[in-house]
């Protein structure tokens, strides 16, 4: 399915990415190394040809963004020193600012969850971040398997440490701006 | 020889990640290392910062090494996502005179570049000599052959994770386990990634990727895995499944603790998902 052109836009992600997407040449190296590119509906080499192309839409709505793990094996082995995971950050960003609907709703909320806890106590504490990940993305079932044993070795700690200056976190987090700090509604 | 690090713990060293924090604060005190945590630390933000945050990517973890400043020593990271993020926003810092200035401003401290971030796998394979190490040595790892897995961001993008070993063919960790009398396997799998954050919300994906590298283990030869990351130790050890002869996943301060005989670190092995005692007891390194 081909969606509308905007040729704006390999010139505003290679902005936000710095990365010089404008000399992929297609050798598909970042491709064979991507250890998640198995489950991307765009694996990373067709990303960058996409954000070529304009394909604005495709992308920021895609499922591949999302499946990106930020493991840096594609921007230390590509030829043009183009990292297809900061690519994926800026897109990201993108189609969360931009209130399409997310290609991977579960993984965006597990990130919402993740950088609330953050702000609320400084460091992050496993238990209550599930919690509201669970909450926010209704995956009340997966995992719990993983998560009972670690709790039956004691590993995770009841209670949160909460930094003594969380001040200075919530002002990091207004001067990030407001999309990394508050979080938009409605993303299903 | 006293030697002298600032500490950055990161969150996972209190919870899924204690046997990594205990070991290296047990292996520092019997080396002579002072560690000296940052006061007030916060979280580096982890994926979830890149993903959505925009700046807090760099923002959240510069927080750090401006607290770190008048400690004025290199800083000690036992997490490839945290040593990441921290050296990723030091490059920041030093390079980016309008984000410094920003920085410094809303924490209230200077930026000197006297609190370099380090991955603590860095330091105890690159500060100590050998024949220091050997010194220590109570009892040597014989029988034990593991394969060394660094995973994926101690050494990549070698921009920021620097080059303190092969970015593709790392060697030093290694180096260090043949010190400690071990023998390590052969493989091409260290720097592959064992996906990390996912394991929260995709956890088919990680179980995926970690059966692979346990088979390539297996296939190696070796009897363990050597991780320096409290997310791939986690990962390994709990995301085997069913398989029928799960392999142990150790940390390297877990292997150096064994090694320099010390009893709280050895304490810890019943806390592994994948029972590593078994296989040091039959291999006489444990009683
Ligand atoms: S490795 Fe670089 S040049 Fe090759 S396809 Fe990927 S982004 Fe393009
Ligand atoms: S950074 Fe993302 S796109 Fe690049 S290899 Fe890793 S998972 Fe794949």
């Amino acid at each position: 399915m081909s969606s509308p052109i905007d040729w704006r836009f390999m010139d505003i992600v290679a902005e936000r990415s710095g990365q010089p997407i404008a000399t992929c040449y297609q050798c598909r190296k970042c491709t064979a190394g991507c250890p998640t590119a198995f489950v991307m509906d765009y694996d990373p080499a067709q990303i960058v040809h996409m954000v070529q192309m304009g394909e604005r839409r495709a992308l920021l709505s895609s499922q591949a963004i999302w499946m990106c793990v930020g493991c840096e094996t594609c921007g230390t082995r590509c030829p043009n020193g183009i990292c297809v995971g900061r690519i994926n950050d800026a897109l990201r960003q993108m189609a969360a600012e931009e209130g399409v609907r997310v290609g991977a709703p579960a993984i965006y909320q597990f990130h919402r969850a993740f950088l609330n806890n953050l702000r609320r106590f400084g460091r992050v504490h496993e238990i209550t971040m599930i919690v509201e990940y669970k909450l926010r993305s209704l995956d009340l079932l997966s995992n719990l398997d993983l998560g009972a044993r670690l709790l039956l070795a004691r590993k995770l700690p009841p209670l949160p440490q909460v930094i003594r200056r969380r001040q200075e976190i919530a002002r990091l987090f207004e001067a990030a701006g407001a999309h990394a700090a508050e979080t938009p509604e409605g993303r299903e | 020889m006293s030697r002298s690090y600032a500490f950055y713990p990161g969150c996972t060293l209190h919870s899924t990640g204690l046997e990594y924090g205990v070991s290296t604060r047990a292996v520092c005190r019997a080396l002579g290392v002072e560690l000296v945590e940052i006061e007030d630390w916060n979280c580096c933000g982890a994926s979830s910062a890149h993903s959505l945050g925009g700046e807090l990517a760099d923002a959240l973890p510069a927080r750090n090494i401006l607290l770190a400043q008048p400690l004025g020593r290199d800083i000690a990271i036992p997490c490839a996502a945290c040593y990441g993020r921290l050296s990723s926003a030091d490059r920041r810092l030093r390079e980016d005179e309008a984000f410094r200035q920003q920085m410094e401003q809303v924490i209230g401290r200077e930026y000197a570049g006297q609190a370099r971030p380090r991955a603590l796998l860095d330091i105890l394979t690159s500060d100590f000599p050998p024949e220091e190490l050997r010194a220590h040595l109570r009892k040597p790892l014989t029988g034990l052959r593991p394969v060394s897995y660094y995973g994926c961001l101690l050494l990549r993008p070698p921009q920021i994770a620097g080059a303190w070993d092969d970015t593709e063919h790392p060697v030093k960790l290694d180096r260090l386990l043949e010190l400690l009398g071990a023998e390590p396997s052969r493989w091409t799998y260290a720097t592959d990634c064992c996906g990390a954050s996912m394991t929260l919300n995709r956890g088919d994906i990680v179980a995926r990727l970690v059966g692979r590298l346990v088979s390539a283990a297996e296939d190696a030869g070796a009897n363990c895995i050597v991780t320096a990351c409290p997310l791939c130790q986690a990962n390994l050890d709990g995301r085997q499944g069913r398989r029928p002869q799960p392999m142990p996943v150790f940390y390297v301060t877990e292997l150096l603790g064994l090694a320099l005989g010390l009893d709280e670190v050895t304490g810890l092995f019943g806390r592994h998902i994948v029972d590593p005692r078994p296989l040091l007891r039959r291999l006489g390194l444990l009683s």
